[in-house]
């Protein structure tokens, strides 16, 4: 059996992964990814506090995770080509109409 | 387990509505869609009535993952009366910016029914739904303005920061959930009352976590810079709705988490709190007067607002929380109202939202700029109106809480918003100029709207004492 920490340490360096993925990279898809990255990470930690605590309640979370996170990339995905249209550029470097 | 669906009924009300108007905007003609503005109005109305009825009520249902309490009724009725003012202000200025009507109705209706579920939600998991279910929405109300590249823009801008902070707040569920071994948050209280040596690390980390997701959500500062962007790009009666609904909602949930069940935190919180507090209201403050868009003004204002709003989660207790009650209540009017002014200001997709094009609005629009002025000086704290009142409790319950310090720095800050608030007054009564006849938005019911801003404005100001009753009752429902 792996010990709970070797999970935790795991998920805290995919979020990691993500939370530098989404500060320091230039093209949307890949940001949306990496959001992805970190909302994955988050289900990694709750699976392995529900085995460790003996609950269903982690599991049942992650399901409900999933879906919002469906939900989110749909949108996102929409804001993307929205974007595109008036631009022709992923670059978030260029969204400079509002001052940033 | 109890499944009774009575707490269940405003948040349903809401939903049908929004589906009803989202079904029937397929099969209704283009140039009837104005229904659907009245079917929202109807459904927001009968929810009004539902919770005027519960009121009183304390029921849980779903295993207590859903609590209706004067606390969620309260809340309800400012997201009720606020998304209603949103549809009445909209109503010409989504013909005029090319939005599908349809489509911006049933989402505002959608967003309302996330933020009845955060201000109910008594497990981090169901308020986790309500959050997304409202945060969705607001992605998309924000783009919705398709012609317009600064909407996309924004809308962009916020769909990244709120995952982004999304993905914060699921972390620090998660810890605490480990750490606790519930999301419920009477479980989670119980598990913290409990005397016991020590609590693991990630406990806090957790909490952290969760603090960040919030700071994100409210927009306080360092996690404020999205706010901006975010209110100038999109669609004004969408800002307004943003502005006070949206801040509403985050800091229902933040109430009801922080300062009741996770109290035994309590004297870990206060000292990153009090710092949030300071910063924001500060940061807030002195970026808004630079500011040459009225609307990017009122942006920062609203920044500034959320630290107000903070004193009463630092101060705590009784007076703390009735008073962040109160003070949400009293914000609310003015805020929303001085988004429908600017909303007024609009001419065929273009806005007119730079002080300059308040320019003489005194003499063209003597009840509006009258209206404006009445927004302006309540956002900054004059009596008799609605903003002094509100100003007056939170800094009274900093100062019995012990916290004179942020009392002092919070009326400072209110002196230095003088600067910016009568900057739009002079403007409009002392300056020739702005703009023409043609660019108003000449619908009643935005006029409507303003009124009824104005009217709640002037009520909270010189007889406050009822909804205070409301917002201690409501407070005390916590219990």
């Amino acid at each position: 059996m792996v010990p709970l920490d070797y999970y935790l340490i795991l998920s805290a360096i995919i979020f990691a992964i993500g939370v530098v993925g989404v500060l320091i990279r230039r093209n949307l898809i890949i940001v949306l990814m990496s959001i992805e990255l970190m909302l994955n990470a988050v289900n990694l930690t709750f699976i392995a506090f529900a085995n460790s605590l003996g609950s269903m309640d982690g599991q049942v979370i992650v399901f409900f995770v999933m879906a919002v996170a469906a939900a989110e990339a749909v949108i996102g995905l929409a804001i993307v080509i929205s974007v595109f249209r008036h631009r022709q550029s992923l670059d978030p470097q260029e969204m400079q109409l509002l001052k940033w | 387990m109890d499944a009774s669906l009575i707490p269940l009924l405003p948040g349903a009300q809401v939903l049908l509505t929004a589906l009803v108007v989202m079904l029937l905007d397929l099969f209704i003609d283009e140039h009837e869609r104005g229904l659907l503005a009245w079917i929202s109005l109807l459904g927001l109305a009968l929810c009004g009535a539902e919770a005027i009825l519960l009121w009183g009520s304390s029921e849980g249902t779903f295993g207590d993952t859903l609590l209706l309490d004067n606390f969620a009724l309260f809340f309800t009725q400012i997201f009720i009366a606020v998304a209603a003012l949103t549809v009445l202000s909209s109503m010409r200025y989504v013909r005029e910016t090319g939005i599908h009507e349809g489509e911006f109705y049933s989402l505002i209706l959608f967003a309302t029914t996330g933020m009845i579920v955060m201000a109910a939600a008594n497990d981090l998991m169901v308020f986790f739904l309500g959050l997304e279910t409202m945060s969705v929405a607001v992605y998309v109300l924000t783009g919705m303005w398709r012609s317009s590249a600064r909407s996309s823009e924004a809308a962009m801008k916020y769909f990244l920061m709120g995952a982004f902070a999304t993905g914060f707040l699921l972390y620090g569920i998660a810890l605490i959930y480990g750490a606790t071994g519930s999301t419920n948050l009477n479980q989670i209280s119980a598990y913290l009352l409990e005397p016991q040596g020590q609590w693991p690390p990630y406990l806090f980390v957790g909490g952290l976590l969760l603090l960040v997701g919030f700071g994100f959500k409210v927009g306080a500062v360092p996690f404020h810079f999205w706010i901006p962007d975010v209110y100038e790009g999109a669609p004004t009666p969408v800002t307004g709705f943003m502005a006070v609904a949206v801040k509403a909602a985050a800091f229902a949930a933040w109430a009801r988490i922080l300062m009741h069940e996770l109290s035994p935190l309590d004297s870990d919180w206060a000292l990153p709190l009090r710092v949030l507090a300071i910063a924001t209201m500060t940061i807030g403050n002195l970026l808004a007067i630079s500011q040459p868009s009225v609307k990017r003004m009122l942006a920062y204002s609203s920044i500034a607002h959320a630290g107000y709003l903070l004193i009463g989660i630092v101060a705590g207790e009784e007076w703390g929380s009735t008073s962040l009650l109160f003070y949400l209540a009293t914000y609310a009017p003015a805020t929303f109202g001085a988004f429908a002014v600017i909303t007024l200001l609009t001419e065929q997709d273009k806005p007119k939202e730079d002080y300059g094009h308040f320019a003489g609005l005194g003499f063209k629009r003597p009840f509006v700029a009258m209206a404006m002025s009445l927004f302006m000086l309540s956002l900054a704290g004059f009596p008799p109106l609605a903003g002094f009142t509100g100003k007056f409790h939170i800094f009274r319950s900093a100062i019995i809480a012990g916290h004179t310090d942020l009392a002092i720095i919070g009326v400072l800050n209110s002196l230095l918003s003088v600067i910016y608030y009568l900057r739009v007054i002079v403007m409009m009564y002392m300056n020739e100029g702005g703009v023409k006849g043609k660019s108003f938005i000449e619908s009643p019911y935005l006029y409507t709207a303003v009124g009824l801003a104005a009217a709640a404005t002037i009520y909270l100001g010189v007889l406050p004492m009822r909804t205070l009753e409301w917002s201690r009752s409501a407070f005390s429902s916590l219990f």
